[in-house]
């Protein structure tokens, strides 16, 4: 299990740098690196279908966001109460973890899940889906509404998208000005 | 304890979340906070020495790991892309509207 804590620990540090970063692009680069950390830690999870899924993702993510931020740079500013917000926050943050550790405590201990409905889906799986990976049997077959759901999910964040970054029907800003003169 | 360094993860996104003025490093707390809930439900459904839930012939299935939350988690990583996208193509639009990323900024010139 050491490979998996040292592969958290390089997550926190990315974690970390990705928030704390000058300029934005570097600091995109390192959650980059923290997703495909989770990848691989997927893959040591015994989750190879998630690995492949997470690795798409990451990349499509990474492009989405460096279109955010590509020639968009913003300098660091502090404003006046910037000592007592980071206390509070910190004290939040604190208070957070505590109850965490003490949530964590009632969890199965690592390593050994209670899979009490994951038990059925195990023994009639093969037999009544036909299908030898078990995640595919479950989304697709004893979950399929609830891959319904994610289309529906995601067809719905698409079209949001663009509805939000449509060129055709919006005012240029020649248009804005000449309206705003009127 | 691995549990625990998984909530520091999510504690890190959600510090990110709660304290940055750019609106960019806001949207990466929320994805750091998406991958640390990918990665706790993951690792409640490892079992220790366990083998990757696809089935072959002759196999003993007892040490298999749980395939249930592997399955929600696929679901949930996807789901995770189309609202990230939503998220900043928002931000891109507040940018072409404001010329900057800064919260507070964008809160003074309301109207």
């Amino acid at each position: 299990m050491l490979e998996l804590y040292l592969l958290l620990g390089f997550m926190i540090v990315g974690a970390i740098i990705a928030l704390e970063a000058k300029d934005m692009v570097s600091s995109v680069i390192a959650v980059g690196a923290v997703g495909l950390g989770t990848s691989i830690a997927f893959l040591i999870l015994k989750a190879p279908d998630l690995a492949i899924t997470q690795l798409t993702v990451e990349i499509l993510m990474l492009i989405i966001l460096i279109r955010a931020t590509l020639r968009r740079d913003l300098p660091f500013s502090t404003s006046g109460r910037w000592l007592l917000n980071t206390v509070i926050t910190v004290l939040f943050l604190g208070v957070f973890l505590a109850v965490a550790y003490f949530a964590i405590k009632d969890l199965p201990r690592f390593g050994s899940p209670i899979m009490r409905v994951a038990k059925i889906y195990i023994a009639e799986g093969l037999k009544s889906t036909g299908a030898t990976n078990l995640v595919s049997s479950v989304i697709l077959d004893f979950r399929a509404y609830d891959t319904l759901g994610e289309a529906t999910v995601l067809f719905t964040a698409a079209i949001g998208v663009i509805a939000v970054m449509r060129r055709i029907g919006r005012k240029t800003e020649d248009e804005k000005v000449k309206a705003d003169d009127e | 304890m691995i549990y625990f360094l998984c909530m520091v993860l999510f504690a890190i996104g959600l510090y990110g979340v709660l304290r940055k003025r750019n609106l960019v490093k806001i949207i990466l707390g929320l994805v750091i906070i998406e991958y640390a809930t990918h990665l706790l439900f993951i690792l409640i459904g490892y079992r220790m020495n366990g083998r990757a839930p696809i089935l072959a012939e002759g196999e003993v299935i007892a040490n298999i790991v749980d395939p249930l939350p592997q399955a929600l988690v696929l679901t949930a990583i996807v789901i995770s892309l189309g609202v990230t996208a939503l998220v900043v193509s928002l931000a891109i639009r507040i940018y072409d509207r404001y010329r900057t990323f800064d919260i507070t900024k964008i809160r003074r010139l309301r109207g």
